[in-house]
């Protein structure tokens, strides 16, 4: 049964351009100066149509400002479309901020009440979960404290918990797991598994791309406020990844004379593959990337090395590496098609968007073949499951790279 | 599956949905409890601050009225018809500026969560329902004080209550409404709200009104209100025909206002 059901949805807004009424003052001397104002409509959504099947988990991934959050605003019915229609087959509960509702003076027992009824939850629903909730918030001991000496840790994880609980047939999730230490983001992604296991549809929004594809079998991008791309997760997360990085996980080039390089070495293909040799944009941190270059030698020639620089989303160049495996070092080549590929190793990058350019050079004399910049790329990121090189740490890390260094600690005297 | 939304532009209705509000009746008496257990966990004096108000008020009054001005009623002491009034303007007052208010300073509930709207300001003024039930025995304590008895008519007290509730909400769903379109609203509310009070038989009898100002009190829905509450204390006199404009300016005022609120609703979210 399709539970939800989008149809030309959209969404415009006027922007005044020059001074807008936005007092009773302005409305008067606005309208006595008889000042036209010229207004232009932005389409925060525009003619977006989708339907989700009763117990599915769809991811919507795209930029800031891409519609995202208009979308959830209007499916949570905060406001209306301005054209267009949605159908919503089942009870709707929405979480589009953690803790909304929340009153500081209020105590975590009180406020647990109060959240669940803005949520939708009756009284009895509430006071049936209410062990659970407090359980799973693990906040038992301040129970009657008022919400205002709670850590932040302690606020977002009773918050959670309470819109964890909700159990209605569809669950707007926005963004939340952008907050709350590691241990509790593993929690609530579980959680989520568990909801869905139960039979309920999940829409969720998340910039984590390896959440998404990990938890929905489905998503859809949106760009402009136009969907651009429907379909398995984890190729819509390849085609976000795409429109972002301005590039693929793989990129070929059909024929010989087009293909960049000179008379002797022609590059023909870049890839990026996983482990199992599937090509992937999107890589765990926890796990090595392949990247294959496939390059074609037009005519016997001297010895050459392939190489990669890898660039991350500032422009930084991490790393350059050539192939210097004895087998083909200072070894010349014969004609026809090569394949070499390099390995990323596992909890080496960081977490980010990443790009190759592709090299074949000859040292001596120094020669460039080709050398072809943000020929492919892909995303890295950490599935928060504790171990990797995060630990426990959550949100922002710094550093370009991020290995397991070996550490030992000893204790003197 | 019997459950079904449709979202869309169209088939706005006229009036608020009730039975919406009936179904969020549950949010609705959770806001109102919180703004109580907040506002008497804040105040210092909490409950006794209530009953201090309009007594203060009353005192300082009867002095310039009777003492100074020489204003005498015939037969009521006049402490007792200006705490009377009092007491419900002290209800009044307060429940107009904090419901006015209350979309713009609830902005979170109102742009992450979908509830009917009108239970926000709906609720701030409920939530000031205990306060006048509170000093309701005060206001009979007084009255005995005095040497007043009271009748079956004390009775009527309910239905003033009632009243001065669907004033309150009438004149702050409108407020509250345009308090989010205009940001400036909300520095006018007090003056207002001051007027307003001068307009009202808050500190002096409707009989006292001349003539030629006899309909401005009669349109105004508070003097109803309020001529009701002294004839259930005082056994004050009701004048009819006022009485019964007020009564009817008090309901148009109601409709009207859930009317205009209707239509400003849907767009609360993108305003805010």
């Amino acid at each position: 049964m399709k539970i939800i059901e989008a149809v030309d949805v959209s969404k415009s807004y006027r922007i005044r351009l020059g001074p807008s009424a936005t007092t009773v003052r302005d409305l008067i001397t606005l309208r006595l100066a008889r000042g036209r104002t010229h207004t232009r409509r932005i389409n925060a959504l525009d003619s977006v149509s989708f339907s989700v099947d009763e117990g599915e988990v769809l991811g919507i991934v795209g930029n800031n400002g891409a519609g995202k959050s208009t979308l959830l605003k209007i499916l949570s019915r905060i406001i209306l479309p301005t054209s267009g229609e949605v159908v919503l087959r089942g009870r709707t509960g929405s979480l589009l901020e953690v803790g909304t509702g929340f009153h500081r003076e209020l105590s975590g027992r009180e406020n647990i009440y109060l959240n669940g009824a803005i949520l939708g939850m009756k009284r009895s629903e509430i006071q049936e979960r209410f062990d659970e909730i407090v359980a799973f918030a693990e906040v038992d001991e301040f129970l009657d404290t008022p919400i205002k000496h709670y850590s932040s840790g302690m606020f977002t994880r009773l918050a959670f918990s309470v819109a964890a609980h909700l159990e209605p047939e569809i669950l707007i999730i926005d963004e939340v797991l952008a907050v709350g230490d590691l241990a509790f983001q593993r929690k609530c992604l579980r959680k989520m598994q568990d909801v869905n296991r139960h039979g309920r549809t999940i829409l969720f929004v998340s910039h984590n791309m390896q959440a998404i594809s990990r938890i929905c079998r489905r998503a859809i991008l949106l760009n402009d406020g136009k969907i651009v791309a429907d379909g398995a997760a984890d190729d819509v997360v390849a085609s976000y990844l795409s429109t972002m990085l301005q590039t693929t996980n793989q990129k070929t080039w059909a024929d010989t004379l087009s293909a960049p390089g000179d008379d002797t070495v022609r590059l023909r293909s870049v890839r990026v593959r996983n482990e199992t040799g599937e090509v992937s944009s999107a890589f765990d941190i926890r796990r090595p990337i392949l990247i294959e270059l496939g390059y074609e030698v037009l005519k016997d020639c001297g010895p050459f090395s392939a190489g990669l620089e890898l660039y991350n989303e500032e422009g930084i160049c991490l790393f350059v590496s050539n192939d210097l495996s004895g087998e083909w070092r200072r070894v010349p080549r014969k004609a026809g098609r090569y394949i070499s590929t390099a390995l990323i190793p596992e909890n080496f990058l960081a977490e980010g968007n990443f790009f190759v350019s592709a090299t074949a050079t000859t040292f001596e004399p120094l020669q460039i073949h080709f050398h072809e910049r943000d020929t492919a790329g892909f995303s890295v990121s950490d599935s928060l499951e504790g171990d990797s090189a995060r630990g426990d740490l959550a949100g922002h890390m710094h550093g370009v790279v991020r290995p397991i260094l070996e550490w030992v600690t000893q204790m003197r005297d | 599956m019997s459950y079904e939304i449709r979202i869309n532009a169209r088939g706005k209705s006229l009036f608020p949905d009730l039975k919406e509000i009936y179904e969020y009746r549950e949010v609705l008496s959770l806001l109102i409890w919180r703004d109580i257990k907040v506002r008497y966990k804040q105040t210092l004096l909490g409950i006794g601050w209530v009953i201090v108000q309009p007594l203060a008020s009353t005192l300082i009054l009867t002095l310039i009225f009777s003492r100074f001005a020489r204003f005498e009623s015939e037969t009521t002491p006049y402490a007792l018809i200006a705490l009377c009034g009092f007491t419900f303007w002290t209800f009044v007052n307060p429940a107009v500026l904090q419901a006015s208010n209350s979309l713009v300073y609830h902005e979170q509930l109102v742009t992450k969560i979908f509830f009917p709207r009108l239970i926000v300001p709906s609720a701030s003024v409920f939530g000031l329902l205990p306060d006048i039930l509170l000093t309701i025995p005060m206001l009979v304590a007084v009255t005995a004080f005095f040497g007043v008895g009271l009748g079956w008519q004390f009775l009527l007290i309910v239905p003033a209550i009632l009243h001065a509730v669907i004033v309150a909400l009438g004149v702050s769903t409108v407020l509250s409404a345009l308090n989010v379109r205009f940001r400036d609203v909300k520095f006018v509310i007090p003056f207002l709200l001051q007027v307003w009070m001068f307009l009202s038989p808050v500190f002096y009898p409707s009989e006292w009104v001349p003539d030629q100002f006899r309909a401005i009190v009669a349109v105004n829905p508070l003097t109803a209100t309020i001529d009701l509450a002294r004839f259930a204390l005082l056994d004050s006199p009701i004048e009819p025909l006022p009485f019964s404009i007020s009564i009817v300016s008090s309901i148009v005022l109601l409709v009207a206002a859930l009317t205009l609120f209707r239509a400003l609703e849907d767009d609360f979210a993108d305003q805010i």
